[in-house]
């Protein structure tokens, strides 16, 4: 079994506030090898993406605390990496794609200029280019994202973009310096449907033809159907359910899968149910053992008691549940 | 019944909100010391004449045997040439100097903010085009030009030292308003109110106005240094408090011509300023940090 | 036969800005029966929004009717009677602004009840209140909160509850849902899908989100650039979608089923962005992106032509087909 790419291990992270602590991430625990796509499935406020910066060491640390364990990226723990191997990381290995692109950019400078600096930055090799070379580079990087009219695109400013030729501009950034993981956060969620979809896409072929490993966080299941090969579904702080993206969808088996995808509603029709029964908790004050079981129709004693942890219900297919608790 | 319950929840609800503010506010160590400066102050001021060691220095007095003494024990910080506790005199000048920003505040403040607000919320109606031109034109001076010319015509004392401020200060609270209206106006809460049929004084008044109440307060706070500052100035070139009025500016003027021999006249109000000025702005941030960002529950 | 509660005729809403004239509605005609669910569905730049707006009297329209039971109300809300306001109301998308912050849930309902009038004889406004917060299943105690102390969802309910104060006949949604999570989303749904039958309430239900929409409305149209391109009942619209609009967003949904790719109309590979509406294109505003371009789409701009019982398109391809 090869080494995962990334490895977080039970980490915990929380927030300190006027009442205490949000004790927001509670023991994740969440893997991605080489070359795969996996998809990061939660509703907001879950801390999906705290997790994601997490990896990124881009927390606010007041009012952010890691309380424990550990990030492996390529075997080294990101937490507890100097300035210098972070740096290293941060422009050659891992890059992200935020989830507003307008936000992502600077409006006061031209395209040309931000993707100028961003290639100038990244690798050693990229450093030592020249001015030609490095805007030679540039228009090569749009065309990689499908935006056409390079040469003008570069003389453009964020404000003259659409959200769709914005995101783009923000995935080819991320991919100058995205070798082995891209981090895309809700890519595509303030954008329409049809540009939404040509942006997915984009980024699939992207990167199969790279080989690079992708996170796909998003609150909607659609999308992460149709582009990744495994998905993690998250709630309140915890990882409770972990399968290939066919198993997952064909047979969820945490009662919140079941809740989320019998609520998502569908083309087919069928109506969208009563969604989930309860909210989500209050990071102050979480529920004691499985942080699901107020509004779990399943509830069993043990799970107000323990927090359950990772159970192999089927080949490939975990889940953080007690009812999988004697399965083999 | 049912009614004390919800007292009950309102009581706790607006409990906690004070204590979500005292914390907000106190994170900053500085805000605590501008805090407690002013409620210092704010206390001499009060208290002028019960907590002077020579109350009656501060009006027409005269001691020739004690006349330039430096700061001693029985005068901390001396007498000047009249024979007149400095002490004293600096803790009436805050009484003079305070009570006066507080008038001017308290009175500009509200015009320029109605007028600020009708002119924000009628946008592109000719009652802003009245309103903002108007503030447009006062504001093109500087407001210690401002005071000054105002001043000049009329008789010095300090109630038209006052008068003068005020005249040059409503501008600023009407252009901070109009601007603050002018988007708040396009929130869907107050096209809510509108479409339901709320009168406008409804929603001037109890939708826009509570949305302003940070940068206002804000304002107020760190207006108090400005106004005794630019009173002080007044003061000092002799268009304010006349003598024997003991205000801050008109101490540090009468002194300025017997520096450095005489120094302790001139030096200990002249500090006495600008520890308001300065108990004021950390104050202000302050405030600004406790009203100031609303961002998580 | 049941009675038309709202009829909008030719409707146009022009923005003149300095960039050009925004042509955001540019000649809508649809009805909302007694009781039905319209769904008005598009992408950015559609107008379905400004549809909304001016229908409620945010706007004043450019040109058109809008037809309230009879009466006319192509004006501003500032003109119009207390009683239309009262039958006619909306909620907004995003919960986060479209309740004050600095008011309290109690104040916000309260003002409806207070404008109109309602609620002082037999029951005082607070416990006509009260009933509203029950109604849409939130406690007591949220009275005294803050719109910022409670969750979105919740704040969405509270002004669907507002939205309810005056005992209306017509609310429009606008995306109510949009800014949600999908299980928030399923309660809310299915809470306005049991007060519009309890009320007997007409909706003019608008998102962009098409599985959606399929659960919720009766009848749907689809805008583009301003312009509606069909419209039809729910079943037919999925079913049979014949505008090639229509089959390129369907075509684009990612959807969570085999059934449902199943459904899906062969995909149409969606290119380019869809135009500024400050440069609509001449002819077919849709004509550039339209894979089954003809020549008289550039051109000319097509007429709603009815295929079936119910079901219009707007589009060369059937122009011929005249029943």
């Amino acid at each position: 079994m090869p080494t995962p790419l990334l490895d977080i291990r039970d980490l915990h992270v929380w927030f300190r506030v006027f009442k205490g602590f949000l004790r927001v991430l509670d023991g994740i625990n969440f893997a991605v090898w080489p070359g795969e796509k996996v998809g990061l499935v939660g509703e907001m406020g879950c801390g999906k993406t705290t997790t994601m910066k997490a990896i990124m060491r881009i927390l606010p640390i007041p009012p952010a605390t890691i309380r424990g364990g550990e990030i492996l990226f390529g075997g080294k723990d990101i937490l507890r990496m100097g300035q210098g191997q972070l740096q290293k990381i941060r422009r050659e290995k891992i890059s992200m794609i935020f989830q507003d692109p307008t936000a992502a950019l600077n409006p006061v400078f031209k395209i040309g200029t931000q993707l100028q600096d961003v290639i100038s930055c990244t690798s050693e090799s990229e450093r030592s280019l020249k001015n030609e070379d490095i805007k030679a580079r540039t228009i090569q990087v749009l065309k990689e994202v499908s935006l056409p009219d390079p040469e003008r695109m570069l003389e453009n400013y964020p404000i003259q973009l659409s959200g769709g030729m914005r995101q783009r501009i923000c995935i080819s950034t991320a991919l100058v310096s995205a070798k082995e993981l891209l981090i895309a956060d809700e890519p595509g969620t303030s954008l329409d449907v049809t540009i939404k979809d040509q942006i997915l896409r984009l980024i699939g072929e992207i990167v199969e033809k790279r080989g690079t490993s992708v996170i796909l966080i998003s609150h909607a299941l659609g999308a992460v159907r149709n582009m990744t090969d495994r998905v993690y579904v998250m709630y309140a702080g915890s990882m409770v359910e972990a399968a290939k993206t066919k198993d997952l969808f064909d047979n969820p088996l945490h009662p919140y899968s079941q809740g989320l995808i019998a609520a998502t509603p569908k083309l087919t029709g069928g109506g969208v149910g009563e969604g989930i029964p309860g909210r989500i908790p209050e990071y102050i004050d979480p529920p004691a053992g499985c942080r699901f079981h107020p509004r779990c129709e399943h509830v069993m004693p043990i799970c107000s008691d323990k927090k359950p942890p990772f159970f192999e219900a089927n080949e490939d297919h975990q889940v953080a549940c007690f009812l999988f608790q004697n399965d083999r | 019944m049912e009614k004390d319950l919800y007292r009950q929840r309102e009581l706790s609800r607006i409990k906690e909100d004070i204590q979500r503010n005292v914390y907000k506010f106190t994170r900053n160590p500085l805000s605590i010391v501008g805090l407690s400066l002013v409620c210092m102050i704010i206390f001499i001021a009060t208290f002028a004449p019960y907590i002077s060691p020579h109350p009656q220095s501060a009006g027409k007095y005269v001691n020739f045997y004690e006349t330039c003494k430096p700061p001693s024990l029985a005068h901390p910080f001396g007498t000047d040439r009249f024979g007149r506790d400095v002490l004293t005199r600096t803790l009436y000048g805050y009484r003079y100097s305070l009570g006066m920003a507080a008038m001017v505040i308290s009175i500009m403040g509200p015009i320029g903010i109605v007028l600020g607000l009708i002119a924000g919320y009628y946008r592109n109606s000719w009652v802003d085009t009245v309103i903002m031109r108007a503030t447009d034109i006062f504001i093109a001076v500087p407001p210690l030009l401002l005071a000054l010319a105002v001043c000049s015509v009329l008789t010095p004392s300090i109630f038209n030292a006052m008068l003068a401020i005020c005249v040059a200060w409503w501008p600023w609270y009407a252009r901070m308003l109009y601007e603050i209206t002018c988007s708040l106006k396009n929130e869907f809460f107050v096209q809510a109110a509108e479409l339901t049929g709320a009168s406008t004084f409804h929603i001037l008044f109890r939708e826009i106005i509570p949305n302003c109440l940070a940068p206002i307060l804000t304002k107020m706070s760190l207006d108090v240094g400005w106004v005794i500052l630019i009173g002080s100035a007044l003061s000092f070139v002799g268009l304010g408090a006349q003598p024997p009025t003991p205000d801050l500016g008109t101490l540090v003027a009468d002194a300025s011509s017997y520096l450095p021999e005489l120094w302790w006249e001139a030096v200990f109000p002249a500090f006495a300023i600008m520890l308001v000025v300065l108990a004021f702005n950390l104050f202000g941030d302050g405030i600004d940090d406790m009203l100031g960002e609303e961002k998580g529950g | 036969m049941r009675n038309t509660v709202l009829t909008v005729d030719q409707l146009k809403k022009y923005f003149v800005t300095r960039q050009g004239t925004v042509k955001a509605v540019d000649g809508i005609s649809f009805s909302v029966e007694e009781g039905e669910i319209f769904g008005l569905v598009g992408e950015s730049g559609s107008g379905k929004s400004t549809v909304a707006y001016t229908v409620v009297g945010m706007y004043r329209p450019t040109e058109g009717k809008i037809i309230y039971r009879g009466t006319d109300i192509g004006q501003e809300s500032k003109r119009r009677s207390k009683e239309i306001k009262k039958d006619i109301q909306i909620v907004f998308q995003d919960p986060g602004t479209s309740l004050n912050p600095k008011r309290t849930i109690r104040q916000i309902l309260e003002l409806p009840l207070k404008v109109h009038n309602l609620g002082t004889n037999e029951k005082k406004p607070l416990e006509r209140a009260e009933e509203l917060l029950e109604m849409v299943q939130l406690p007591a105690s949220y009275m005294y909160k803050y719109p910022t102390m409670i969750g979105g969802g919740e704040r969405q309910m509270v002004g669907i509850a507002r939205a309810l104060a005056t005992d209306p006949s017509f609310v429009i949604l606008d995306e109510p849902t949009s800014a949600l999570d999908v299980s928030v989303q399923a309660k809310i749904i299915s809470m306005l899908i049991q007060f519009q039958k309890k009320f007997e309430l007409a909706y003019l239900f608008i998102t962009h989100d098409l599985s959606l929409m399929r659960n919720v409305a009766s009848r749907i149209a689809i805008m583009y650039l301003g312009k509606i391109c069909e419209v039809a009942r729910a079943s037919e619209f999925f079913e049979n979608p014949l505008h090639p609009y229509t089959q390129m967003l369907l075509s684009s949904i990612h959807v969570i089923t085999d059934k449902e790719e199943a459904l899906k109309p062969k995909k149409v590979v969606s290119k380019g962005e869809i135009p500024s509406p400050v440069n609509v294109p001449p002819g077919c505003s849709f004509h550039l992106r339209c894979p089954r371009k003809m020549d008289i789409c550039s051109k000319e701009d097509p007429v709603a032509i009815e295929v079936s019982k119910g079901h219009r398109v707007r589009c060369h391809l059937y122009g011929a087909k005249v029943i």
